[in-house]
Parts: structure tokens; sequence; C-alpha cells
């Protein structure tokens, strides 16, 4: 027992009784039950040598880098600090020569069979082995023998690069891929004398998270294929983050040289992401470096675009503005950019009377949803259940899907998932129903009446996770199912899963739908003739929208369509005047994710071309449209937010907001709920059609990065083998896919993980597309298949 | 040959039925499907992967630890001949080169039949009895190159097919654990991580 000192304990708190008090050094550090003695140092900045600790993975003691000397009966003992937890009275020391000796003895066998190539390896300058071999290790080796030699560098996946040479078997890559991301495809293999971490024979390390691999890896064994080669550390200049390709808004570092991106990293951001990136997010910055990136404003002249200067585009579509009808000008889109992006949409939209704009594609949910209580990943993951209303979140959130598997995995939390087909996260559910598309709403209360369920369900919070799992399915359903839901379990929060980035920035900023003029009721509008200008702001409606026909009919029915975007995209190439916007990593601004947490995103590098902000562009249309305007700088458009979004205090501009964002509660007007839509009975055609996302389908990002673009797959049909028996088809052989609106040709696979009458199509696939079975006057879809 | 045929399904789910965890029969079943194919295809740890809740990576992981374990085919006898010092002392280096001059291969190698498989092989605790080696571990004692002769004569003849059955047979007579004195699969809640002691209580 240590004596308390009275004088001090007057002023403090009460006593945790966790609460641990250690001595590291000579210093007092307090620290709680169960902390390892390197987590204790570390918060105290006593730093302790190590490659295989990760805060956010389990402790294994593999490199034995990290021993320190702790006072034991017999006096001082060498231990591993990462396998150590504290002890109230502990004393450790971390400089004793002992400890130094031990260090330096480590650090030498680590690099007995180390190729020491650091002058061409690509972690020479951020190698925390080169790092520690330095401040930590001896200086000298007396290893003078031959070094172990393997083939080097073997590709373990499209992506990722492994030289077993450098390995020091840390267990990082295979841990994380175990623990973390739940993908175990590599191991240690040949364990012994040539221990190394290998995929299985031909079953390459394909999972979605691979690349964090490369980025915890204490050494240069692990390196990605867009970077190898790239740059030295030294040169990459950087800025800290968020990533914008979903909604879950990752905090990362930007990192380029020469003004060109070169990497992101993921960075530890508590309440979201956890350091982790999916591949999706952490590779495409390559599109933003891609050659088919627009640079110039290009105006439609007859059949082909001409360049023109910014000011001869902007005249020309603030004219078609001045002289449409009133109440015509449509503008889709907004959530890829910033919330300042989006407000000043927003106001322009307000000055010159525009009352059909939309963020979302017809692909997400009303904006109803953020009328419930609003849930955090963190709430969702503290405790009690989550019920699952949602698409795959491993296919569309990645980083959402680890949060919740872990959560699982440590018992903090259940899952009940109601879904059409098998998803990423089944494996983990506690109870996982298969509902078919439409037919959720029906089949939630006698689910959640069960006795466990609700027994269940009354122990802890309860938080939904509520999202469009089927395009093919009208968002009434989900919205029905997350009512039956809310009706069962009233205290619920809702965590709403929205397709991407800042959607729900947008939608609070000015960019959601007036009066239930939804993107489905502009196209139709726009169809049918009634809207003389049609502005995409990033948006791609031909690409995105369910109902391809209604897109369709949509941009051809458009008087005038003006595209604001970084590629010309499908829907961009009718435009009549294509205005080149900066991308990613080229404006500054803030961000909202799914939570409704405003963080910060960074300009980085130069945008590409001429190409200019959409706050830029909306200021500039606002001038000429006659409309006074006082925005110069950025800080001028996040001034009068604050001031003009209530909840969108001075607190949540770039400047004051910190690494872990804030949460606001931004209420965006809702529109009126759309007529609830009930599935009609079967007719003849006997499979539902199930469309929903992979990670790398054929979207712009992803095509013009080309370390992704090989990642999307053929589009294929998938049902039931049963049924795959029952259509008379083999395996891999072309099907009919056919409803009253059309009939197209797939491949047809046969796959467990789809229920009996269901057939499963990945959106966007290399191939036939099945949209054009869809119309969203039908809530779901049915459709026949014949072998051919 | 490849994944473990329906007979051996059978026999693989009732040895996972002994274990609280379907993941501690991976070795078992690894020498069921060694003594289907004579050595372990790569189909086949997919197959027991599949079997026991384990990626085909981390199955090979562990299989890949065990030198007894082959990846690629061997000869229906795998010879060992032991190498270290007590053998080496006592002639196991001329009883390696009459192997491999007797069979036409090296050491390390597979005749062309697909009949026999030379290894060396480190020391098989029998110094006492050296030079020893084995076929498909069975062992032979103070073997001469004449001994030698007369076992693989014997061994192509098929005289020894009872007691020496071919590589990857464990034994001739299979273990039957009647299916109450298996643990078998248990709550999930019951299983920890750390080992138990047997009062119950954790070891740590």
């Amino acid at each position: 027992m240590t004596t308390i000192d009275t004088t001090d304990t007057n002023d403090l708190p009460p006593q945790d009784p966790n609460a641990v008090s250690i001595t590291i050094n000579g210093r007092t550090v307090a620290a709680r039950k169960g902390d390892l003695i390197i987590a204790a140092a570390d918060s105290v900045d006593e730093y302790i040598p190590r490659f295989c600790y990760h805060p956010r993975m389990s402790s294994v003691g593999m490199c034995r880098q990290c021993m320190v000397e702790v006072e034991g009966p017999r006096g001082p003992m060498m231990v591993v600090s990462c396998m150590t937890p504290v002890a109230d009275g502990q004393i450790v020391r971390t400089d004793t020569p002992q400890v130094k000796r031990a260090q330096e003895g480590m650090i030498e066998l680590l690099l007995a069979n180390h190729p020491l190539d650091c002058p061409v390896c690509d972690k020479g300058g951020e190698c925390p082995l080169q790092d520690q071999a330095f401040s930590h290790g001896a200086g000298e080796s007396r290893f003078v023998e031959e070094k172990r030699h393997y083939e080097k560098p073997i590709a373990i996946s499209e992506l990722v690069f492994l030289d077993r040479e450098r390995c020091i078997l840390c267990d990082r890559c295979t841990r994380f891929a175990d623990e973390v991301a739940g993908d175990p495809l590599i191991s240690f293999t040949q364990r012994g004398n040539n221990t190394q971490v290998m995929t299985f024979p031909d079953e390459p390390f394909a999972s979605y998270f691979s690349g964090n691999t490369v980025q915890i890896c204490p050494v240069g064994a692990l390196t990605a294929s867009p970077y190898r080669f790239k740059a030295r550390p030294w040169d990459l200049e950087q800025r800290e983050s968020t990533c914008t390709t979903c909604s879950v808004g990752c905090r990362t570092v930007v990192q380029s040289s020469r003004d060109e991106l070169l990497r992101y990293q993921g960075v530890d951001s508590d309440p979201v992401n956890w350091g982790w990136l999916c591949d999706k997010g952490r590779f495409n910055f390559q599109s933003i470096n891609s050659d088919d990136r627009l640079s110039t404003p290009q105006i439609k002249s007859g059949d082909t675009y001409a360049a023109a200067s910014w000011s001869d585009a902007l005249e020309s579509v603030a004219r078609v503005i001045r002289h449409s009808r009133e109440g015509s000008v449509a503008i889709l889109g907004g959530a890829r950019g910033t919330n300042e992006d989006a407000f000043m949409w927003g106001a322009l939209a307000d000055a010159v009377g525009v009352t059909m704009r939309d963020a979302q594609l017809d692909d997400g949910l009303p904006e109803s949803v953020f009328s419930y209580a609003q849930a955090t990943i963190d709430s969702a993951c503290a405790g009690g259940t989550v019920i699952l209303l949602a698409p795959d979140l491993k296919e569309e959130l990645p980083v959402l899907y680890l949060r919740l598997r872990d959560a699982v995995q440590k018992k903090k939390i259940r899952l009940i998932e109601i879904s059409s087909h098998e998803t990423g996260l089944t494996k983990y559910a506690w109870k996982s129903i298969r509902a078919e598309s439409g037919t959720a709403a029906g089949v939630i209360p006698m689910l959640l009446a069960q006795a466990d369920v609700s027994a269940q369900l009354s122990s802890g919070p309860v938080v939904i996770v509520a999202g469009r799992p089927n395009l093919a399915e009208s968002a009434s359903h989900t919205m029905d199912a997350l009512s039956a839901v809310l009706a069962v379990a009233p205290s619920a929060s809702v965590l709403p899963v929205l397709r991407r980035g800042n959607v729900r920035g947008a939608l609070s900023l000015g960019l959601a739908p007036r009066n239930g003029n939804d993107a489905a009721a502009i196209l139709e509008a726009s169809a049918k003739g009634n809207v003389d200008c049609l502005i995409l702001l990033g948006a791609d409606p031909l690409s995105d929208v369910a109902d391809i026909d209604l897109a369709r009919r949509g941009i051809a029915g458009a008087k005038f369509v003006v595209a604001i975007d970084t590629f010309l995209t499908a829907s961009a190439s009718h435009a009549d005047v294509v205005l080149p916007a900066a991308a990613y990593g080229e404006k500054d601004g803030t961000t909202m994710n799914l939570e409704g947490r405003v963080t910060s995103v960074v300009q980085k590098i130069t945008p590409h071309g001429t190409s200019r902000a959409d706050w830029m562009i909306a200021v500039e249309l606002l001038t000429l449209l006659g409309h006074e305007s006082n925005f110069t700088t950025l800080s001028d458009i996040q001034d009068a937010m604050s001031a003009a979004v209530p909840g969108f205090g001075t607190t949540t501009t770039a400047v004051a907001i910190k690494r872990d964002g804030v949460v606001v509660s931004v209420a965006p007007p809702s529109s009126a709920p759309a007529a609830t839509s009930v599935a009609g009975p079967r007719n003849s055609y006997e499979f539902r059609l199930d469309l929903s996302r992979k990670l790398f389908d054929r979207a712009i990002g992803t095509i013009t990065s080309p370390s992704l673009a090989n990642l999307a797959t053929e589009a294929n049909v998938f049902i039931h083998p049963l049924d795959l028996d029952r259509v008379g088809a083999a395996e891999g052989t072309n099907v009919r896919v056919t409803n009253s609106h059309s009939s197209i040709v797939l491949p047809v696979r046969a796959s467990s993980s789809v229920p009996r009458g269901t057939a499963w199509v990945p959106f966007n696939q290399i191939g036939a597309d099945v949209r054009e079975l869809i119309r969203r006057n039908e809530s779901i879809i049915d459709v026949r298949i014949e072998s051919m | 040959m490849a994944r473990l045929t329906e007979e051996n399904v059978r026999l693989a789910r009732e040895i996972i039925g002994r274990y609280p965890k379907a993941r501690s029969a991976t070795i078992p079943l690894l020498h069921l499907a060694q003594e289907q194919d004579g050595y372990v295809t790569n189909e086949a740890m997919s197959h027991i992967g599949e079997l026991v809740g384990a990626s085909s990576a981390e199955v090979f992981g562990t299989a890949s630890f065990y030198e007894m374990f082959k990846f690629e085919p061997v000869g229906k006898y795998l010879i060992n001949i032991c190498g270290t010092m007590s053998c080496a002392l006592m002639g196991a280096e001329e009883l390696m080169h009459h192997a491999e001059e007797r069979l036409g291969i090296k050491m390390g190698s597979t005749t062309a039949d697909g009949k026999f498989t030379l290894e060396r092989a480190e020391c098989q605790a029998a110094c006492t009895e050296a030079p020893c080696l084995q076929v498909n571990y069975r062992y032979r004692y103070r073997v001469t190159p004449d001994q030698l002769d007369t076992l693989i004569d014997d061994l192509s003849a098929g005289t020894l097919s009872s007691e020496i059955p071919a590589h990857g047979v464990v034994a001739s007579v299979r273990q039957h654990i009647p299916a109450d004195r298996g643990v078998g699969a248990v709550a999930p809640e019951t299983v920890t991580e750390n080992p138990v002691w047997l009062d119950g209580k954790a070891a740590l």
C-alpha cells in the first residue's frame, strides 16, 4: 500500500475503485485496472519501444521489444510491458542499463534477419524498425553470416505486396485480418525456422481492409501497389482530413508530394474509425490524379463540346436560369461536396426560387428518418441491441461494419438482422432472418414478440441501423419496417445509413427536397418538360438512379442541363454546359457524416485545371443573377451558415473543430411523407429482385482509380442452388431475366446466401444493367428467370 | 481426390463432436485427409476449414507447422533414414547412399512409380538401435544395406502391407469414442478464451 498524502486528497474527486497508481521512472502515473504498462507509459509520454503492440488490437507479446523492469519481491524483473497489466504501487523502470541491454539485444536479433535494404524500401524514413534501431539499438551489428532469402516481393492480393525478408513476424497484419477485419486470409505458415506470413495457395488476401495492414506494418514487408516507389516519406506533406467516400466519415491524413495526391492514411478518431480505412477510401485518391478529369468549362455545340472560359460558361448558365419559367429550375445532388458547398447552393436555390432540389438520387431514405432520436456509432456499439434494417454494411459502410463487428465480438451488443439476403454481418448476428423484399414490416412484429427477443430488447438500449437494403424496393418499405420496430421499441434511436459522403450535410444545409419534390419527382417533372434548367451538382442520375428509364426520360426532357462534376460522367455527357468541379483534397470545408458529426475536410493540392469548388460556382451565379452576395471566402460562408442554421453553432466551423468533430443536430425540412406503398401479391414472376451495392463497382471514382478498377466483378444474378436446379440452368450460363418492362441476359450463379425466390443482383457491375427492369412506381420488382 | 469423401465427412463430424470447439479437431481432420489422399491436398484443407469454421489460410498455417503433413504427393512408402549423431556414426550415410542407388532417386524425392519416397530425418529417438529408419513411421532398427534391400523387396512385393499400411494411415484400427464420451459443442457463453482450472475458476 502506498501512503496517501492527506494534503492532496482534499481537492481530489471521489476515488475511482478502478484507479491504480504506478511509478514509471520515478514519476507517479495514474492508470486504471486492466491497463497495460505500455499504455500507462504512453499516457505520460514515456516511450517504450515496440513493434507488435497496437492499442486497437489484442496484445500478443510477439516481438519482445517492449521489455521493462518491474520491481518484484525478489528484486527487479524483466517483463514484457505490452502483456503486463498495471497493479497498484507497481514500480516500473524503462531506463536502467539492464533494460537498455535487453532492448538493444532484441533490435540486434530482429535486424539479424532483416535485409537492411532501407535505401530502396518504401518504409524507409517512416519505419518503426529503422527509427527504433537508431533510438533503442546498439548501433553495431555482430551478425556476419548470410541472411535468409525469399523471393521478393510477392503479390498477396491485387493491392498488397509482401516482402518476407523484411518481415519481423510481429503478427500485426495477421492479427488485424483475424481480429479486426474478420477476414483471416493471411496466417503464419511454415512455423519454426521459416515462419512466414502467407495466404492459402491461390486464395489471395482479398479483404476490403487489406490496406490497413500496410499502414500498421512496422517494417516495409507489406506495401500497397498504388504507393510503391511513388515518394519518400520526407517528401510528403500532409494535412488531416475526413474521408468522404461514404458517409461514415473516417478520419484520414491526405499526403501529397509535388502537388499530387499520393496516399491516404487512417487517423485514429475514437468515436468513428479507430484508425482504420476501407480499401476503396484508402486508394481512390488515384481518381483525383486521373488524366480524365475535367479541366475547363465546356459548352456543347451540336454534338461536341468546346472548351469555354469560366465567364462565358457561367454567363450562359445564368442566362438560362434568368429565362427559365418560374419554378422550373431543378438542382440534383450536392452530397459529394462540403457543407459549405451545400449551404451556398441552398442559398442560391432560395434566392432564385428553386423549389425542386434533392441531394439524394432516389436511393436513400426520406429526411423524416432524421426526425427520430438519433444514434451515434459509439452509442450503437456501447451496449444493448442493434437492429439492422440496412444494406450490407460490409459492402456499403465498411468501417461501420468493423465497429459493429468489434462490438459483437467483445460481447457488448447483440445484432438482430432482418435482410433479404445474407450480409457480411449475418454470421455475427444473434438473430438473422431472411425477409423477402417488401415484407420486412410484416415480419417484424412477430420476430420482436418472441420471448427471448423481447427480453433482449428490454435489457438495454436499442439502436436501429436503417437504410435502403434493396434499390429495387421502395424506400417506404424500409420506413414501414422502421415504424414497426419503433412500435415495439419506442425508445430506440436510429442510425441512418446514407449513401454518399455528405448526404446528411447536404440535406441539412439547404438541399433537402421541398414539398415532397424529391429526385424522382424532379426527374418525372423534367420528363414532362417542366424543367427548363436541370443542374447536376456532382450527381449522375443515369448511373445511380435505380429506375434508369426515369433517369433517361428526366435528362432527355430537361431543356437545358448543367453538370458540375469532376468527370464527364454518363449524365454529364448529356449536359449543355459542363463545369469542372474541384475534387476531394482540392478544397477546404466541413462535412457531416451519418451521425451528424461535423469534421473538417482540407485542401492539399491545387484544383485540377481550372476547376473550382462548388460553393465558388454558386457565389458567381448568385452575383450574375443580380443578387447581393457578400461571400468571398470560405469563412464568410461558415459565418453565415452558423448564423442561419440552428444547431450549427460557431463551434462547428473548420478552424474550431478538432479530430473527432462535433455531432450537431440539424433537422432538415421534412417534406411530405411519401405515400405508403404496399407490396402487391406476387405475380406470375417467381423471383423477387434484390439489387444492392458492392464496395467495388463501376462508380466513376473507382474505375478512374487504376488499382481499384479491376476489383468490380462481372454482373451476375445470384439465386438459391435449388432455384438454379428449378430454372434448369447450369452455374455460370446465361439466363434471361424478364418482367413486363424489359428483359436482360445475365450469367446465373448459385448462392446459398440468397433465400429461395429471391434473385440478387449486385449493382453497377460489368455487364448487362438490371435497372432496365426497375420502375419506381412499383414498390417491389418481380422477375422471371429462364434458361436459354 | 480432393475434398473429403462423404464417408470421411461423416467421420469428421464425429471427431468434431469430441471437442467443445470445432477448431480443436483441425489436426485429427488433417490426418484424416492425409489418410484419404496420401498427402494433404489444398482442397481438403479448404474443406476442413469449412467443417471447423476456420479460413483455409488458418488451416494451412496450422498444418504447415508439422513435418509429418505433406502438401505434395509422396510415395506409398515414405522411408525416413535418421541422419543424426548416433546413426551417422553407425553408418547412416552409407545406408542413404545405398538407398539412393537401389531406388535410383535422391534423398527427398519419389520414385517414378510413386512407391517410395526417401527422406533424411532428424533423430528418431532410437539411438541405441542405430542406424535406424522408419517406413511410414514404423521403425526398423540396426539396418544394414542388405536388410534395406530386403525391406524394399518386401515392401514392393506387398508382404508387409499388414504391418505397414500406405502413407497417411495413422493406425490400422480406427479409434472410436462413444458419442456420450465426447464433450461436444457447448454453449458459447461457457467457453472461455483462457485456461480454466479443474474447479472451474479462471486460470489467470
